[in-house]
């Protein structure tokens, strides 16, 4: 006879806390820890006191405040890399829009570093109501430490965009939380292109009935880079919906991505509905993928909970056909990945941003101008 | 006046068991204006020829030559061939997630003439041609080949030809899984291309059927990797009533 036993709840509770001395210094043996190359990021394991402060250009809907006279979200680091940030942070960028406000271009903050090692702590907050697309740009060249932390009020509709770019040398580590209020809809993307080692860990939980996320994120890994994400879902009230879609595009001799998504239904939270899907495209032999899909259901009662995940090779076939239509090599290539991409970037709201991002990846990808121009003129057509 | 000079081609492939010789010898000389027909049995090899022309990397050319208007076709990369004026028309397209059909035609004509089409005119090209081919408009805001069913396939692959206007264009197993009704469609695409560029037409077929719409110049019997008999229209009669066992049975 086979007796069968839950499983402990390992998703959650986790620990929460200011206190930079409620978390251990992690060895890379914890599971959270485990894929993460220690050594590059030793250095955000302890209070650096010349490490600077990241900032932005101020703005209609973005202030610089004194961290000391901050009004800071109540959400707190759950790692150890995101509590000392928090700690040393002089200053905050605030991103403030009022209820009821419909902002019609995207809210671009660049991030500035001062130093080459930055903490950094975003607070944004929409109100009840509000419509608004706040990008946030990372590429200012420094390794970075911090959070991102958003309120959506009642009925409000954010889009977030995380570009995480520039230099292949940087670190970026970041916790990124978003708090959905009654019936609001927040849309949060992660596009990581640049860095050394990145680890964003986006999550999300509702403050109340009928709240909507979606988090997307498209990742693209070449050379030695290290690019983690590793997302939580909390749902903790009823009739919310949660999707999670993350494509990611490697190449290259020691490129490693890892994507974790764990999902976690509390009791409470009936009449939920929950999808998440990860879709890793190796371009050649040399990437390492990983994918970990984790649902955890405390209660039946829901509408529908899935996930899933999947690795291939680049399709042959399909570059002969491209290039049977006289498309050159490379700009097959381009037009696979970037179609590979296509789905998670449509959801993005701002067509502008929706482009700079393909151009982006593109020039990643080493495009000629030749074939950019193309491109640029055929998507510029509908006919 | 293009010409397509297949020359004692031999092809192979690699197999767990090691190379495997499918094309054993094919010469065979398409001009422009004519249509030759290359009729076999399944595994004859016949699929094989027309991918080899267009340079899919499986396949390994072991002996013999391919030239187009005297240049070397398989010294070319798979792009060049076709930018030298080579169309495969594929029994089994390939789906391209997230490219648009709309996109994909304009990339490709635009890499095949050497300059991006005016935009007017090539909506109207476009609008045309689907308009022949009985393709609904909204056919282009799809993705390439993706959940497309077997007619609206082989439409596209025949909208991709009358666009890109190659100079020989082979069709392989273009009538396989049409119903009547889209065979005769893409037939008729087939033969204003024909009748517009002047375009030599390698059709490659199982079944004779397609030959009442389409009419052959030449007809080839292929069987096991080479032709073995060719003759007029006519041979195409003598396979619908006598069907390849004549040709397979003979002595080599």
């Amino acid at each position: 006879m086979t007796t069968l036993t839950a499983p402990p709840l390992d998703l959650a509770p986790r620990l929460a806390s200011a206190d930079i001395e409620d978390f251990v210094v992690p060895t890379g043996r914890e599971e959270e820890w485990r894929f993460v190359p220690m050594a590059d990021v030793a250095a955000f394991m302890h209070p650096d006191a010349d490490a600077g402060t990241l900032m932005a250009e101020p703005g209609p809907h973005v202030a610089i405040v004194d961290a000391a006279a901050a009004d800071r979200t109540a959400w707190l680091p759950t790692d150890r890399p995101s509590a000392i940030a928090r700690a040393g942070v002089a200053s905050v960028i605030q991103v403030r829009v009022g209820a009821d406000e419909s902002v019609p271009e995207p809210i671009v903050v660049r991030l500035t570093g001062p130093t080459a090692r930055t903490y950094g702590h975003v607070d944004v907050r929409v109100g009840a109501h509000a419509r608004a697309t706040v990008v946030l740009v990372h590429d200012a060249g420094v390794d970075a430490s911090g959070s991102i932390v958003v309120e959506v009020g009642a009925g409000a509709d954010l889009t977030m965009l995380s570009v995480i770019d520039g230099p292949p040398e940087n670190v970026h580590l970041w916790q990124w939380h978003a708090d959905v209020g009654r019936d609001a809809r927040f849309t949060g993307a992660v596009i990581t292109i640049g860095g050394r080692v990145v680890r964003i860990m986006p999550s999300v939980s509702y403050s109340a009935p009928g709240g909507t996320a979606e988090l997307l994120g498209a990742f693209l890994a070449d050379g030695p880079q290290f690019l983690e994400h590793r997302i939580f879902v909390e749902h903790d009230q009823p009739h919310c919906s949660s999707r999670v879609v993350y494509k990611g595009a490697l190449s290259g001799h020691g490129a490693h991505t890892v994507w974790i998504g764990d999902v976690l239904v509390r009791r409470e939270a009936v009449g939920i509905d929950t999808y998440e899907l990860n879709r890793n495209l190796l371009l050649d032999d040399g990437p390492r993928a990983d994918s970990v899909p984790n649902l955890e259901l405390e209660t039946g009662d829901v509408v529908s909970a899935g996930h899933a995940s999947a690795t291939g090779r680049f399709d042959d076939e399909q570059l002969f056909y491209l290039q049977s239509r006289g498309i050159p090599e490379q700009l097959a290539r381009q037009l696979v990945v970037r179609g590979f991409f296509v789905d998670v970037l449509a959801r993005i709201g701002s067509e502008h941003w929706r482009h700079e991002i393909l151009e982006r990846i593109s020039s990643r990808l080493g495009m000629s101008d030749d074939h950019a121009d193309l491109l640029r003129d055929v998507e510029g057509t509908d006919p | 006046m293009s010409t397509l000079a297949i020359t004692d081609l031999h092809a192979s492939v690699t197999t767990d068991g090691g190379p495997r010789e499918i094309l054993r010898g094919v010469s065979l000389t398409v001009e422009a204006g004519s249509t030759h027909a290359v009729m076999g049995p399944n595994g004859s090899g016949k699929s094989t020829l027309a991918y080899v022309i267009a340079g899919h990397p499986k396949y390994e050319v072991t002996a013999g030559s391919v030239t187009l208007d005297g240049a070397d076709v398989l010294s070319m990369s798979v792009d060049e061939r076709a930018r030298a004026g080579l169309f495969l028309a594929m029994q089994y397209p390939v789906e391209v997630p997230g490219v648009s059909v709309s996109n994909f035609l304009r990339t490709s004509a635009t890499s095949i003439r050497g300059e991006a089409p005016k935009l007017r005119t090539w909506i109207k090209e476009v609008k045309e041609a689907m308009g022949d081919l009985q393709m609904d408009p909204a056919f282009a805001e799809r993705n390439v080949n993706e959940g497309f069913s077997g007619g609206e396939k082989k439409r596209h692959e025949i909208l991709q030809m009358s666009l890109l206007k190659p100079r020989i264009a082979i069709l392989d197993e273009t009538d396989s899984g049409l119903d009547v009704d889209a065979l005769r469609i893409v037939s008729e695409g087939v033969n204003t291309f024909r009748e517009q560029t002047g375009a030599g037409v390698l059709l490659i077929t199982h079944y004779t059927r397609i030959l009442r719409y389409i009419a052959p110049d030449v007809v080839h019997v292929f069987v096991d990797g080479r032709i073995v008999e060719s003759g007029g229209p006519e041979l195409a009669d003598v396979l619908e009533s006598e069907g390849y066992e004549r040709f397979v049975t003979a002595p080599a």
